[in-house]
């Protein structure tokens, strides 16, 4: 896999089949539905639980904003990600294509997957900051490996946007 | 001065006075005067007397550093090395205070703190 800006647009290219899927399931991970501690971990409190006032406002009118601010987010990747669309054969050295436009969309719904995979995973602190384990044995080790790979995506886009 | 709107429509206001002294000279006559003491009158709300509310932002394992960096410039509009001073810290001792001030701001910061998914609490100061 190679990452590298070209004019306005982020490229992703030589993706294989692997890291592609990886990337397909960005919207899907994303998602906290059924996952109480992601779910917490997305809208959590603005305020200690004995500020109601604070708390009870927050619930009405600012988690709503959120919600949408996050599908919007989701939205515009798995739209870039229509790009890599189709059966397994097809998906070997893939390029992806992400306008640098869309950068801000991309940091949040990479990292919206990376805390709901967390949650529902209860990462540690050690687990995450152990980034050279190896091989992928388990479910828990390949979720470990997309909060990762995620991350790495992240640093590459944060680096463009400062450049 | 206009006092900032009460959440029950009133506005509650303290006034403070400050008397000065002008001094006037008169360079033909050499003569100095002394005129009549000013009387500023300084208004402030009750938002105002609320002070301060704090912005805390909590530590989180899987925000990146490089990440919580830049949402600290771009939220408070932070130079590089006084956003990076605040990420070391909340990574270090757990929380930082990112900002102090009138409540109604607070909350706004905190509102843009969680679009950006860290962890942040409006706290009130001891």
């Amino acid at each position: 896999m190679e990452i590298r800006r070209r004019k306005d647009q982020i490229e992703i290219s030589e993706l294989d089949p692997f890291l592609a899927e990886l990337l397909r399931q960005i919207p899907a991970s994303a998602n906290p539905e059924g996952a109480p501690a992601a779910e917490q971990r997305l809208f959590s409190l603005p305020a200690n639980r004995k500020q109601t006032e604070i708390c009870a406002e927050w619930k009405t009118y600012v988690e709503p904003e959120l919600r949408r601010l996050f599908q919007t987010a989701t939205q515009t990747v798995a739209t870039d990600l229509e790009q890599l669309n189709g059966n397994e054969k097809s998906l070997a050295n893939r390029t992806l294509r992400i306008p640098a436009k869309h950068a801000d969309a991309w940091l949040s719904a990479l990292n919206q997957a990376r805390l709901v995979i967390a949650a529902k995973n209860s990462f540690t602190e050690n687990e995450l900051n152990d980034h050279f384990r190896s091989p992928i044995g388990s479910r828990r080790d390949l979720s470990l490996f997309q909060v990762n790979f995620y991350g790495f995506l992240q640093e590459f886009i944060l680096r463009e946007l400062e450049d | 001065m206009s006092c900032g709107p009460r959440r029950d429509g009133g506005c509650l206001a303290q006034i403070k006075e400050t008397k000065g002294i002008a001094h006037v000279s008169n360079e033909k006559t050499g003569s100095i005067t002394t005129a009549e003491p000013t009387i500023e009158k300084e208004t402030r709300s009750e938002e105002e007397l609320d002070l301060p509310w704090q912005v805390v932002v909590h530590n989180d394992p899987v925000n990146l550093m490089s990440y919580v960096t830049i949402v600290f410039q771009r939220v408070f509009g932070y130079p590089r090395e006084r956003a990076e001073r605040h990420m070391l810290e909340v990574h270090h001792k757990g929380r930082s205070i990112l900002w102090s001030g009138m409540r109604e701001r607070a909350e706004l910061y905190v509102q843009q703190l969680h679009g950006y998914l860290l962890l942040a609490t409006l706290e009130k100061a001891c």
